[in-house]
């Protein structure tokens, strides 16, 4: 290990620092932005009367800032550095990496200002307007060009799993967002839809979900392919695993965007397909999540003194969670019941804070320390303080989430004997409200628990210097002791 | 659908399984030269693999979803044109426009040519339609005394009309009139009310900042707000007086208004769009539009005549 180190010691660190930084930094705005919004939904007084705060608006500010700029923050720390370490070679091209990341920063910056001044293309996950989708596609193909040319000039014989899953995410979210974002511009903030009616709306779910199947879901699974391994100081547990459940897994999901759109104008086939698709995608899911906390095999000890290493089996559990939940949902008839429901809110929470934010506070937990040249984090009391918080604080969401969501469709659905609907919207947005409660909680869990990690990272970075062999000596025996 | 993209279709769809059902059973069998539980001999920053098997639970999960897919798309229809064995539809699916939508489900249902939506308005016709013509028999005020009709009205009045309305009726501001104050717009009988919810109403106050310029429009609101006994500055009062022949055509000289054309009575102090000075300028300045949407081709005049009873109700 050491020799290795030493042979390669010249890795781009810098942009991964800054992105593991922007990573913390871009959590606690997402996620603070995330628990005004759940406290708007049973204190609506909360937008105080400001058209920038209201839900309309911080909606999508909310959603583009975890998911763009916390999640994307953190793939993009990570790509740089597994494709650097596990092909034993510095990036392709340094300046692609800094354009990379003041780029990226450019574009949520861009979306901080223009979402709350109601700029919107109002295409879900999908709203920055076409100067700012153009920025985006840029600096993707920059950031491609320089993961694919690490790839190219890397010392290793063959390329790592985690690399697979990452090279799988960037490509195809190229190809989503170009074709998704397809616009005829009419001026310099407005633009319309290349498409019209139900094929416009099945382009947007086609890009809807593989960004949850490319972005979310193959960009984490690199993470974790990894730090799971890494962090366990194992041997992954099976690489033919790993080859079925990454080529079933990328040519499945790209089908499964029209369950979003069961029961509309969309065709009965395209319906059916998504729906068959969806359900198969199931099982290769779950290959992801089994060779991830089998990896654990014969280190299950180490989950009682590691805290991150507990945050990254976590996650692969509500990973587990979701991918099973996901596909159930995709059925027609559970549908029926669960859409546009709070249950598909409590889902998307299970995948984005319990499995998206968990793998990556692991990560940045593993990173900062490797990153700073320290032998371990500043505190791994507070930690496991952060790993209780958010634990608590996702179950109490999700689960607040299911029970709202399935009493609102059950209240939707429910009919008299004369034919009538039993119950009025706002009935069952009434009965709703306790829960709202108890979401808004679990989000001040989670958020809680990003300011103490932020805090920890701060104490970790401003610590003296160590000698650079200790270092790799813990590393050696696989991180945090 | 042209059998070119039938074939498209079925291709990439059924390959995609077909492609994943063969790259499970190649995976099954150890190819990669390595013992089975040996290390694969790669290392990637000090990450290894093992040569495991593939969960055997996990393998037959894989197989058993595949199959169950393929039948799916058997019995249904995903490839393409073809219907599936089932000949099962959601709804009509050549549909293009909302009239053809409601053209061909009357001809579906007379023709026994039944999709789901079809069966499903058919079943509702059938057990609630004879609930509703029973009602409809009753004169809208005499049905407002039922108790269980107007519980039925109310939930329909929930679900259609609280919108705007409110959920109590109370209507809110910005054109949404109050249904239990007793004041009516277009008449408050049961069967002036049972019009106005089937054939909707629009209500036009044109705007009158040209013609009377600023001072003209101050005076005629002081008048207008006289009118409901407000204290107003009597100079400009007078001066909108004379001005009102105008508006008299709609509202009468009295300012109560016409029922007839929907006018509202200017003399009782409810006011649609807020009774304030700068509310009733803004009206004159620059006219409202007040729309009530025809509810014929949503609720059917059956379901109108109970929620013309629940609204007449109200105000009783």
């Amino acid at each position: 290990m050491s020799q290795t180190s030493q042979v390669h010691p010249d890795y781009n660190y810098k942009v991964v620092r800054q992105f593991t930084i922007m990573t913390v930094v871009w959590g606690i705005v997402g996620m603070t932005i995330g628990v005004l919004l759940a406290a708007q939904l049973f204190a609506p007084a909360l937008n105080f009367d400001i058209p920038y705060l209201t839900y309309s608006r911080l909606r999508p500010l909310h959603t583009n800032s975890v998911i763009f700029a916390f999640g994307g923050c953190a793939l993009f720390a990570t790509s740089y550095y597994i494709v650097q370490r596990t092909c034993q070679t510095r990036l392709f091209s340094d300046k692609l990496a800094a354009f990379t990341f003041w780029g990226w920063q450019a574009v949520i910056v861009s979306a901080v200002i223009t979402l709350p001044l109601g700029l919107t293309s109002s295409k879900e996950y999908a709203e920055l307007e076409w100067p700012i989708d153009i920025l985006l596609a840029i600096v993707w193909i920059a950031y491609c060009i320089n993961f694919f040319g690490t790839l190219v000039i890397r010392k290793t014989s063959h390329i790592y799993v985690a690399n697979w899953f990452l090279g799988a995410f960037m490509l195809t979210v190229a190809v989503l967002h170009i074709g998704n974002s397809m616009a005829v511009p009419v001026s310099m903030f407005k633009s319309y839809s290349l498409y019209a009616g139900a094929v416009d709306a099945m382009m947007q779910w086609w890009y809807g979900h593989n960004a949850v199947g490319f972005f979310l879901t193959a960009g984490f699974l690199g993470m974790m392919y990894y730090f799971v391994p890494k962090q366990a100081g194992r041997p992954v547990y099976s690489y033919r695993l790993s080859i079925v459940h990454f080529w079933a897994l990328i040519s499945l999901y790209i089908w499964a965007g029209p369950h979003h759109l069961h029961y509309t104008a969309l065709p009965d086939w395209t319906q059916s397909l998504g729906m068959v698709m969806s359900i198969i995608l199931f099982v290769p899911s779950w290959g992801g999540m089994i060779n991830g906390i089998m990896t654990l095999s014969g280190a299950w000890h180490k989950l009682r003194t590691d805290p991150i290493l507990r945050f990254l089996i976590v996650s692969l559990s509500f990973y587990g969670m979701s991918t099973f939940e996901g596909p159930m949902m995709a059925i027609k008839t559970v549908n029926a019941l669960s859409h546009y429901t709070d249950w598909t809110i409590g889902h998307v929470h299970s995948g984005a804070l319990g499995w998206v934010a968990m793998i990556t506070i692991g990560s940045v937990y593993h990173l900062v320390p490797i990153l700073y040249g320290q032998p371990k984090m500043y505190s791994t009391k507070l930690i496991n303080v952060h790993f209780w918080l958010a634990t608590i604080g996702v179950v109490l969401y999700i689960v607040a989430m299911w029970m709202s969501g399935v009493l609102q469709g059950m209240m939707w659905r429910a009919v008299n004997s004369d034919g009538t609907l039993t119950y009025s919207f706002v009935e069952s947005l009434e009965a709703s409200k306790p829960f709202y409660v108890v979401r808004f909680i679990g989000g001040l869990f989670v958020v809680t628990g990003m300011l103490i990690m932020a805090y920890n990272c701060y104490k970790t970075i401003a610590a003296p210097k160590v000698q650079e062999d200790t270092i790799d000596a813990s590393l050696a025996i696989g991180g945090a002791k | 659908m042209t059998m070119f993209w039938t074939i498209w279709i079925s291709v990439i769809s059924l390959g995609t399984i077909v492609g994943c059902w063969a790259l499970l059973a190649w995976t099954l069998s150890n190819n990669t030269g390595v013992a089975e539980g040996e290390e694969m001999g790669h290392e990637f920053d000090g990450i290894t693999e093992i040569n495991n098997q593939l969960p055997k639970w996990w393998t037959n999960m894989f197989y058993l979803t595949m199959i169950w897919g393929v039948l799916y798309l058997i019995a249904y229809p995903g490839l393409g044109a073809y219907k599936g064995l089932l000949g099962w539809e959601s709804s009509n699916q050549g549909i293009l426009t909302l009239a053809q939508s409601q053209e061909e489900l009357l001809l579906d249902i007379a023709e026994d040519n039944l999709n789901e939506y079809a069966i499903t308005i058919k079943r509702a016709q059938e057990r609630f339609d004879p609930i509703f013509e029973e009602y409809a028999r009753t004169p809208v005020e005499e049905l407002s005394l039922n108790e269980e009709a107007i519980q039925v009205g109310k939930r329909l009045f929930l679900q259609n009309c609280a919108q705007c309305h409110g959920s109590d009726g109370a209507g809110q501001r910005g054109g949404f009139p109050n249904l239990r104050d007793n004041d009516w717009l277009y008449g408050g009988s049961g069967d002036k009310i049972k019009e106005t919810l089937i054939l909707g109403r629009k209500g036009a106050m044109p705007g009158w900042l040209a013609p009377f310029g600023e001072q003209g429009i101050k005076e005629i609101v002081a008048y207008t707000l006289s009118l409901s006994g407000r204290v107003v500055d009597q100079g400009l009062a007078t001066a909108g007086k004379a001005r009102f022949i105008t508006c008299a055509a709609c509202h009468g000289m009295d300012g109560k208004g016409n029922q007839m054309i929907g006018s509202p009575n200017l003399t009782d102090n409810i006011w649609l769009y807020g009774g304030s000075e700068r509310a009733v300028t803004e009206t004159l300045n620059y006219g409202r539009n007040g729309v009530m949407p025809a509810f014929d081709k949503t609720l059917g005049e059956n379901k109108i005549h109970v929620v013309s009873a629940y609204v007449y109700s109200l105000s009783k």
